[in-house]
C-alpha cells in the first residue's frame, strides 16, 4: 500500500474522529447515555472474562463480607462475588430490556398500524382491547401474566412484552392518522400507488420516530419492571444473578448492616436505566431527516 | 422630512445557531414620518418581518439584536428595559400579525380579548370598555359589532378576524402600527376591504401605519414611500410613485416586472433567475450580485454605498444609473 | 397589441389555443356533485355542498381555469375529477374512458393518465425520501420505461423543469419553495398523463418564483400539446394561462367562458366584483370597485335561487324567485346571472 493511500485513510480517520467528537460535544448528555449503553453491552458480552469469579461461585467462608480489594462489591448470604454477580447480571438485564421491548414493538406496531391505516371498525375494535389492557398498571398487568405463566426467564419477557404492546400500539396508530392525511399520501395515491406500498413505502418511514423514543424509553422501564417482578419472586430464580433478584436478597441485610449486597446491584439499575432514558431523547434529533 | 417618528439605524439581527450566528438583518436604515405609509417590500429571506419584531423586540429566544439604533420619537428602544419596553408596545407602537386566527386566543370571546387591552392600556372595564369595544368593532367595519363581542375566533371568518385584530391593535391608541402581512391569507374581496379600511383609518385617524408585504398591488394601493428589501438590507428605498416609475435598483425592477398582471393577452413574465440564498451563504459584496442581470466583477468585490437618487430615494448599487437607461427601454436585460 | 384592463399597452404572446383539427375533449365533467353530511346542533343533519352539479369540459392543449375564492368549492372540483375524493354524484371522463365509474383497479391504471401538482410543494413531497425517488415512482408503478433507463429519464424531466442532476439525490426540504414545486411538476409530467390538475401551484411561492414557474408551465404546455385544469383564485396568474375561464362560488360555476371575455365583459355580477377587487398595478391606477356586501352565504343547504343575492349591488327581486341555472348568453360563454340572461344585448348589459 503507498504511504499517500495509507495517510489518506489516516485522514479520512481522523475526519470521522472528529466528526463524531464534535457530536459529543454538541451533545454532551445524549453521549453520556450512548457510552453507558455501550460500556453495559461491552461488559456483558466479556462478563466471562472480567469477572474476576464466577457467577455461582459460592465461598462459604465468606459470607457477607463488607467491599475489600478481593471482593469490590462485597460478598452475599453465601459468599458468592457481588461484583462478578453484578456484571454477570448485566447479561440477564440487558436481555430483558431489549427482547421484552423488541417483542411489545413487533406486535403492537403492527397492530398500531393495521388499525390506524384501515380505520373504521377495525380501528375501534382493536383499540378497545389495547384500551382493555392498558386498564391495568404495568406491574400489576406484568404480575399477573407473570404469576399465571410462572417465574422463569422466558415468562418475564413475555409479560413485559404484553404489557408495553398498547403502548406501541396507540403511538403508532396515532402517528398513522396523522400521516394518512398529509398531502404526500393524497399524492401517492394520485400517482396510481397501491395501498400497500403506500403503507410500505410511504406512510412507515414517517412514522418511525416517535416509536424509537418511546422504545429507548421504554428499556428503562423494562428492567425496572423485570427487577420489581424478580424482587417479589415472579420473576427469574435463584441463583440466576439478575439484578431485581439480587436487591431482593440483600433486602433483610440492609438492617443488620450489610447495605452492600442489596446497593450495588440497585446502582447498576439506576444506572441502566438512566442510559437509556439520555438517549431517548437525543435519538429523536438524530433520526429527523431535516436535521441532516 | 421633519423629525420622523420611528427611525431605524444600522439595525442588526442575528439568529444564533450551531455553526455561530447567523446574521439576518445586515444594517437596515429607514424612516417614518408622522402620518405616512411605509411599505417594506420583500420575499422570504428579505427579514421584512424579522425587522418588525426586532422594532418591538418580540423576536423569538434564538434571535437578539446585535447592532444599530431603533429611535422612537428620539428615544433608542435598544436601551430600554423590560418593563418600559412593555409600555411603549401596545401604548406607543402596535402590531398586527399575518395569521389573523392564530393570533387570537381561542379560548377568549372577542370581548374579553379587547377588554383585556382595554384595560391594561386604558384602565377600562365593565361597561365602559364595552361601550368603547363596541365603538372599535365598528370602526373597523364590522356590520352588528355586539354580536361580534360575544363570539369565538373560530367562528368568524378570516376576514372577520382580522378586523377584530385591527381593533385589538388600535385599542390601546397608539401612535405607530406595524402590519405584517395584513392581506395574505385572506380572498381576494376581503383583501379589498382590509385595504381600505387601513386607507380609512389613516384618514380618519392620522395612523401612521408601517406595512409589510410581499405584494407590490397592495403596496400601489396604499403606501406614501416604500422600501425594498433583500437578505437583511433596504437595497431601494423612496416616494411610491418614485419606486414604481423610476426604480435604480434591479432587484426593484425585478419584482416589478415579475408580477403578473391581468392581461387579456399574456406576456411572457421577466423572472428573476435563482432563487434567494440562504441566510448561512450570503453573497460577497453585493448580496444580490449572483441574480443581477447588470453584474460586473466589482459587485462581488465590494458591497455599494448607500447613494442618492433624487429627494427622499435611494438606493444601495453600483450602477444604479445604468438601470434607469435600460428602465427606459423597457427590459432589464 | 393586447390590452390590459386598464387600457394600457403591452407586447403580446398569447398562448395559442388548440389547432381546429385537433380539437377533442381531454376532460368531461357532468353534473359533479360533492356533499358532505354535516351535523347541526345535537341530532340535527344538514348537507354541505361543496360542489352543486358542475359541468365542464377541457379539450385537448386548452387550459381551463377554475377560478374562485375560498369555499367556492374549486380544489374539490380539481379533486373529484381525479378521484382522489369521492364525488356524491356526477360523471367524470377522461378522453372516452370512465373515471367516475371506474374500479379501484382500473382508476389505478387510469391514474398516470391525469395527474396532479398540489398547492403546497413541501407538504406533497415525502420527507424521507430523495426527490429522485419520488420522481421516478410513477414510472415505476406503471412501467412505461424499463427498469435500466427509470435513472436517464428522471434526469430528463429534471432537465426538462430546470433542474439539474445535483438534484435528484436531495431531500425535500433541501431545496427551495421553487425547486420544490418543479419537482412537482416533473413528478406529473413524469407518466405523461393526458390532463395535470394545477391546485394554486404558485400561491405559496414568492413573486419572483411565481414567475419562473408560470414561464416553465406556459412552455411545457406549447411544447407538448399539455391539456390543464388551472385551479387559482389570482385572476392575473389566470390571466396568463388560461385559454378559457370558469369562475365559481359556493360550489356553482356562475360563469364559463374565454378568458378575453370573461376578463373583458364580465357576464355575472360576482366575476365583475373579483375582477374589481384585483388591486391596481400602479401607484395612480385607479379601478372601479364594486361593493360586494358582507360575506359569503353558508354552503349548507343552500338556495336554488341564485346565491348571490344576499351580497349582491344588482339584486332584484326576480333573481330570489326563480332557480339560477347556467345558461349559454353568447356562443361559448354561459352564466348563471338571471338578469343577465334576460336583459343583456349581445354580451353587453348595464345593470
Amino acid at each position: 500500500m503507498s504511504a499517500a493511500v495509507l495517510v489518506s485513510q489516516r485522514a479520512d480517520a481522523w475526519r470521522v474522529l472528529r466528526t463524531v467528537g464534535r457530536w459529543v460535544r454538541r451533545n454532551p448528555i445524549t453521549a453520556a447515555g450512548f457510552a453507558i449503553i455501550l460500556a453495559l453491552i461491552f461488559i456483558a458480552l466479556l462478563a466471562p472474562l472480567v469477572a474476576p469469579y464466577g457467577a455461582d461461585e459460592l465461598d462459604p467462608s465468606n459470607v457477607l463480607a463488607a467491599p475489600s480489594s478481593s471482593h469490590l462489591f462485597g460478598t452475599g448470604n453465601f459468599g458468592e462475588d457481588i461484583f462478578s454477580r453484578v456484571l454477570y447480571g448485566a447479561r440477564y438485564d440487558l436481555l430483558i430490556g431489549f427482547g421484552a421491548v423488541a417483542i411489545g414493538l413487533v406486535i403492537g406496531c403492527a397492530i398500531g398500524a393495521f388499525a390506524g391505516f384501515v380505520g373504521g371498525a377495525v380501528d375501534e375494535i382493536w383499540m378497545r382491547i389495547m384500551d382493555m389492557l392498558s386498564a391495568f398498571p404495568g406491574f400489576i398487568l406484568a404480575m399477573g401474566i407473570a404469576g399465571a405463566l410462572g417465574p422463569s426467564l422466558r415468562n418475564l419477557i413475555v409479560a413485559i412484552s404484553l404489557v408495553n404492546v398498547p403502548i406501541y400500539a396507540r403511538l403508532m396508530r396515532g402517528s398513522f392518522l396523522v400521516v394518512k392525511r398529509s398531502q404526500y399520501a393524497t399524492a401517492a395515491v394520485g400517482v396510481g400507488a397501491p395501498p400497500l406500498r403506500i403503507l410500505r413505502w410511504h406512510l412507515l418511514p414517517n412514522t418511525w420516530t416517535p416509536i424509537f423514543v418511546q422504545a429507548t424509553l421504554q428499556f428503562g422501564y423494562a428492567i425496572l419492571d423485570a427487577a420489581g417482578l424478580s424482587f417479589i419472586g415472579l420473576g427469574v430464580r435463584l441463583p440466576t444473578p439478575e439484578w431485581g433478584v439480587m436487591v431482593s436478597l440483600g433486602i433483610e441485610r440492609i438492617v443488620s448492616g450489610e447495605w452492600w449486597v442489596s446497593f450495588f446491584p440497585g446502582l447498576a439499575i439506576a444506572v441502566a436505566v438512566m442510559g437509556f432514558n439520555l438517549v431517548g431523547d437525543g435519538l429523536r434529533d438524530l433520526i429527523d431527516p431535516r436535521r441532516r | 422630512m421633519t423629525e420622523p417618528i420611528l427611525e431605524v439605524r444600522g439595525l442588526r439581527t442575528a439568529f444564533s445557531s450551531h455553526d455561530g450566528p447567523v446574521p439576518v438583518l445586515d444594517g437596515v436604515d429607514f424612516q417614518v414620518a408622522d402620518g405616512e405609509i411605509l411599505g417594506l417590500v420583500g420575499e422570504s429571506g428579505s427579514g421584512k418581518t424579522i425587522t418588525a419584531l426586532s422594532v418591538l423586540q418580540l423576536l423569538p429566544a434564538a434571535a437578539q439584536v446585535t447592532g444599530g439604533e431603533i429611535l422612537f420619537r428620539g428615544e433608542n428602544l435598544l436601551e430600554l428595559d423590560r418593563k418600559q419596553m412593555n409600555r411603549v408596545r401596545g401604548a406607543d407602537i402596535s402590531m398586527i400579525f399575518q395569521n389573523p386566527r392564530g393570533s387570537l386566543n381561542p379560548l377568549y370571546r372577542v370581548e374579553k380579548t379587547l377588554e383585556q387591552v382595554l384595560w391594561t392600556h386604558r384602565r377600562l372595564r365593565g361597561g365602559a370598555a364595552r361601550t368603547v369595544a363596541i365603538e372599535l368593532l365598528a370602526d373597523v367595519g364590522l356590520p352588528d359589532p355586539r354580536s361580534v363581542l360575544r363570539r369565538y375566533p373560530h367562528e368568524l371568518s378570516g376576514g372577520m378576524c382580522q378586523r377584530v385584530m385591527i381593533a385589538y391593535a388600535l385599542a390601546s391608541n397608539p401612535r405607530l402600527l406595524i402590519a405584517d402581512e395584513p392581506t395574505t391569507a385572506l380572498d381576494v374581496t376581503v383583501q379589498l376591504q382590509i385595504i381600505e379600511l387601513l386607507g380609512r383609518l389613516r384618514r380618519e385617524h392620522g395612523l401612521t401605519l408601517v406595512l409589510i408585504t410581499h405584494n407590490l398591488s397592495v403596496v400601489a394601493e396604499l403606501c406614501d414611500r416604500v422600501g425594498v428589501m433583500y437578505l437583511g438590507r433596504i437595497v431601494e428605498q423612496g416616494p411610491v410613485l418614485d419606486i414604481f416609475d423610476a426604480p435604480r435598483h434591479p432587484y426593484t425592477v425585478g419584482l416589478l416586472g415579475s408580477r403578473p398582471t391581468v392581461h387579456v393577452e399574456g406576456d411572457e413574465l421577466r423572472a428573476i433567475p435563482g432563487q434567494v440564498p440562504d441566510l448561512r451563504n450570503r453573497p460577497s459584496g453585493c448580496v444580490f450580485h449572483p441574480r443581477c442581470p447588470l453584474v460586473r466583477p466589482v459587485c462581488s468585490e465590494r458591497a455599494p454605498a448607500r447613494e442618492t437618487v433624487a429627494e427622499g430615494h435611494d438606493v444601495e448599487c453600483h450602477f444604479w444609473r445604468k438601470v434607469a437607461g435600460l428602465v427606459e427601454t423597457g427590459r432589464v436585460a | 397589441m393586447s390590452r390590459r384592463l386598464d387600457g394600457g399597452d403591452q407586447r403580446a404572446e398569447a398562448p395559442a389555443p388548440p389547432a381546429p383539427e385537433q380539437i377533442n375533449a381531454i376532460l368531461e365533467v357532468r353534473d359533479l356533485r360533492k356533499v358532505y353530511p354535516v351535523r347541526r346542533g345535537l341530532f340535527g343533519r344538514a348537507s354541505l355542498v361543496a360542489a352543486d352539479g358542475v359541468t365542464l369540459t377541457i379539450d385537448a392543449g386548452e387550459t381551463l381555469a377554475l377560478v374562485g375564492e375560498s369555499g367556492s368549492g374549486k380544489t374539490t372540483v380539481g379533486r373529484c375529477v381525479l378521484r382522489l375524493e369521492e364525488p356524491t354524484a356526477g360523471e367524470i371522463v377522461l378522453d372516452g374512458r370512465p373515471v367516475s365509474e371506474a374500479s379501484s383497479s382500473q382508476l389505478r391504471h387510469l391514474r398516470h393518465e391525469m395527474q396532479m401538482v398540489f398547492q403546497d410543494p413541501l407538504d406533497s413531497l415525502n420527507p424521507r425520501h430523495t426527490v429522485g425517488e419520488l420522481v421516478a415512482e410513477p414510472l415505476q408503478l406503471h412501467g412505461t420505461v424499463p427498469k435500466d433507463m427509470v435513472r436517464e429519464e428522471v434526469q430528463s424531466l429534471f432537465r426538462m423543469v430546470g433542474l439539474g442532476p445535483q438534484h435528484v439525490d436531495r431531500l425535500p426540504h433541501q431545496l427551495s419553495g421553487g425547486q420544490q414545486q418543479r419537482v412537482g411538476v416533473a413528478r406529473a409530467l413524469a407518466p405523461r398523463p393526458k390532463l395535470v390538475v394545477l391546485d394554486e401551484p404558485t400561491s405559496a411561492l414568492d413573486v419572483s418564483v411565481q414567475a419562473q414557474i408560470i414561464n416553465l408551465l406556459r412552455d411545457l404546455q406549447r411544447q407538448r400539446g399539455l391539456t390543464f385544469l388551472f385551479i387559482s383564485h389570482d385572476l392575473a396568474v389566470v390571466s396568463l394561462m388560461a385559454h378559457r375561464v370558469a369562475v365559481m362560488y359556493l360550489g356553482q360555476v356562475v360563469e364559463l367562458g374565454p378568458k378575453a371575455t370573461v376578463l373583458e365583459q364580465p357576464a355575472h355580477p360576482y366575476t365583475r366584483a373579483l375582477i374589481a377587487s384585483i388591486p391596481v398595478e400602479h401607484p395612480l391606477q385607479t379601478r372601479e370597485r364594486i361593493t360586494m356586501r358582507g360575506e359569503p352565504t353558508s354552503p349548507i343547504d343552500p338556495p336554488r335561487h341564485c346565491h348571490l343575492v344576499p351580497r349582491c349591488p344588482f339584486a332584484q327581486p326576480i333573481c330570489s324567485e326563480v332557480p339560477a341555472e347556467l345558461v349559454e348568453v353568447m356562443p361559448g360563454h354561459s352564466t348563471r346571472c338571471v338578469r343577465f340572461q334576460r336583459e343583456h344585448r349581445n354580451g353587453e348589459w348595464d345593470p
